[in-house]
């Protein structure tokens, strides 16, 4: 039988605020995780989840934006968090549909889920990993977002930042320094190893978009150190 | 971010590096000095990287005589009326306040390579150590038969930015109903090698619209063109009927105006338009011919530093350099500008000099949301700048692939806007 989520169990904050309201089926989570896989490139939920190149998910609801102390948000994130946005089921459906009409200049290039059942459903599961129900199921899948079979000595190549900051430049013609994110991904402040394997996968043609697999096709081992290097420490 | 100065090249590069250096301080100045000539995408982006990375160490000038750059790309999205003229417009106070550069309003009328001053119109001199050129383009007299720059008010060329692109989008508004559009196609190499066919495309969406019974037509002295397919596919499918193609095989190159009287004649054949975009046959902008690093049209140019065939302490970006495979774009000339200035810099002070690479992509908009790109990576040769690897979009391509790669093209403009003057 498929779980599905109500909304008049749910108890954060806001809600109480809100008042009552009417009890409504919002999604279902095991659908919720199929949507999800979209999300994992770059988010991680569940056990022994970690902050990737976006935050883990896990407990967002009912969390004041930007409050995860161990992730570096981009500047309007932080600002939308001080502003008092909290992540409830309607400003992360608004969210979700449009990341960049709710935080401006928010760093996750995700261009949104239009169909509101998928929101609904990815809703549903990532409510099962927040702090109600307070346990994590033990059996979930976790979600990882970094899955990839790359030679392990190209991982630890240490990057050059000096030489990464004159490679940069040619990804900042497009890709803009201040983290924004608008038709073009940001690529600031990723986890380094999180950077090369992405590049890496355009270079072997495994990720699809024509111009970054030209541009990272002709980068060598060491360049693309060089800007995970550099591009981990960019600031906004 | 705190970085410390090496050489990357090896030892023997150091000690050349470390000699050299010295003797410019020598020379009985303070800083070493640079001087920019032109503030469009190559030269505003020469400017913001030679300060950005050197931090204080170079004395920078840039000479540009417009206040307000107001960008080619994306001006044909105005004539389609996806833009405002002033999503157009940039400014240079941020160069100026935030990385010291001094931002000089002004022509320059004359450069003394061997005195090593550039003469500005107001009257004044500037000494350089280096100097780099990115003028953009001009015009090469003559090219069409009956125009001159004294006539671009009755027929606009529209191929610098600002008045020009938005005179004429006002002409295409007057059309009358069912009225003839023209253009005059430039031959190769010009500024931007799809961009008079994404100018065909962004009149056609307004003529749909507002006069979907007019006409255009576009006499061409080349026999094919930049995305040719991308474009024919696009015209035929978003604007059936209304777009005639005259190219090389069908006199397209045989072509005149008369301004006076609102007539083009192709090939012998006279016809009455209501509006006429002429674009003329293109040449490096003046400046770089007065400075005598031309032959013919173009400044020929070293690839692995973008320094002018003619002389090591000028350099040249963008259009009116001749460099190789590259096309002129707003694209190349801010990749260019990025080469030069780590050579520049590394030159004038002991910064780490690294391999040139180059790139370029262009975008072009055939309709609402229907985006095409094309675009190459570039390495630099004994003898020029050279193609290594490229792509361009398929034909067929669904509308979301089309509406992704246009969304991309505004974060191009987004990203190279902010790379120029942010
Ligand atoms: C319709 C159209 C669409 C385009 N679309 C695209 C596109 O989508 N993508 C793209 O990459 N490119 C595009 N381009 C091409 C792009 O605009 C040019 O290739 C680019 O601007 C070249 O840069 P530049 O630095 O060589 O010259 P410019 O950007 O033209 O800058 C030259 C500057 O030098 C100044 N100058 C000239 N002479 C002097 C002097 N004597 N003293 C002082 N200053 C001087 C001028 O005022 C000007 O500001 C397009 C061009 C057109 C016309």
């Amino acid at each position: 039988m498929k779980l599905r989520w109500v909304f008049s169990v749910l108890t954060t904050a806001t809600w109480l605020l809100a008042g009552p309201v009417s009890a409504e089926q919002i999604g279902d989570p095991e659908a919720g995780a199929k949507v999800f896989s979209q999300c994992k490139g770059c988010h991680q939920i569940g056990p022994d989840a970690q902050d990737r190149i976006g935050p883990h998910l896990n407990g967002v609801f009912g969390r004041k934006a930007a409050a995860h102390d161990t992730f570096d948000y981009s500047a309007s994130m932080e600002r939308a968090g001080a502003d008092g946005l909290i992540w409830t089921a309607k400003t992360l459906d608004a969210y979700l549909e449009n990341p960049r009409a709710l935080v401006s200049k928010t760093r996750m290039s995700f261009r949104g889920l239009k169909d509101p059942q998928d929101r609904a459903d990815v809703l549903a599961y990532l409510r099962d990993f927040s702090d109600n129900p307070r346990d994590l199921p033990e059996a979930e899948p976790t979600a990882r977002g970094t899955d990839h079979d790359l030679d392990p000595t190209i991982l630890a190549i240490q990057g050059d930042p000096e030489y990464g900051a004159y490679l940069s430049n040619e990804c900042l013609t497009c890709h803009q320094s201040d983290g924004s994110a608008r038709g073009i991904p940001s690529i600031t402040r990723w986890p380094e190893e999180d950077f090369v394997v992405a590049m890496h996968a355009y270079k072997n043609k495994l990720r699809p978009h024509p111009v970054m697999q030209m541009m990272a096709g002709r980068l060598n081992n060491e360049e693309i150190a060089a800007l995970a290097a550099y591009f981990k420490t960019l600031d906004e | 971010m705190k970085l410390n100065r090496r050489i990357f090249l090896g030892s023997g590069v150091a000690a050349a590096a470390s000699l050299k250096a010295p003797a410019l301080l020598a020379q009985g100045h303070g800083k070493p000095r640079v001087v920019v000539i032109g503030g469009g995408a190559g030269g505003a982006t020469a400017a913001r990287y030679l300060t950005k990375d050197s931090e204080g160490a170079l004395d920078v000038t840039l000479v540009e005589p417009s206040r307000s750059y107001f960008t080619c790309f994306f001006s044909n999205l105005y004539l389609g009326g996806f833009k405002e003229i002033d999503d157009l417009g940039h400014t240079y106070g941020t160069l100026a306040a935030k990385y010291g550069i001094n931002v000089v309003h002004d022509w320059a009328v004359d450069v003394d390579r061997d005195g090593k001053t550039v003469t500005l119109a107001g009257g004044a001199s500037l000494p350089y150590d280096k100097l780099i050129l990115s003028p953009g383009i001009d015009f090469v007299d003559g090219a069409v038969g009956g125009w001159s720059l004294a006539a671009q008010n009755a027929m606009p060329h529209a191929y610098k930015g600002g008045s020009q692109t938005e005179l004429l989008r006002a002409q295409v508004d007057a059309m009358p109903e069912g009225g003839v559009f023209a253009m005059v196609a430039p031959p190769n190499p010009y500024r931007c090698p799809p961009g008079p066919y994404e100018r065909v495309s962004m009149i056609a969406h307004r003529l749909k619209a507002a006069n979907p019974t007019a006409k255009i037509i576009v006499a061409d002295p080349k026999g094919k063109f930049s995305k040719q397919s991308l474009f024919e596919e696009g015209w035929a499918n978003h604007y059936p009927g209304m777009i005639d193609w005259v190219g090389e095989d069908f006199g397209g190159g045989e072509v005149s105006v008369d301004p006076a009287a609102m007539t083009v004649t192709i090939d012998g054949e006279e016809t009455e338009v209501h509006a006429c975009n002429v674009i003329p046959a293109m040449k490096a902008g003046r400046i770089a011919e007065m400075a005598g690093v031309t032959e013919g049209n173009w400044a020929p140019v070293n690839a692995a530093d973008m320094s002018a065939k003619a002389d090591p302490d000028v350099y040249v970006l963008g259009d009116a350099a001749q460099q190789g495979d590259m096309p002129k774009s707003g694209f190349s000339a801010n990749s260019q500008a990025k080469v030069c200035a780590n050579a520049v810099r590394g030159a004038l002070t002991e910064s780490r000099v690294f391999p040139a690479k180059f790139s370029n992509t262009c975008w072009s908009l055939i309709d609402a949301n229907n985006g095409v790109k094309v675009g190459a990576t570039y390495e630099a040769t004994e003898e020029k700048i050279a193609k290594v690897d490229g792509f361009i979009s398929e034909v067929g391509e669904t509308s979301d692939v089309r509406r992704a790669t246009y969304e991309e093209s505004e974060g191009w403009y987004a990203g190279i806007v902010a790379d120029m003057f942010s």
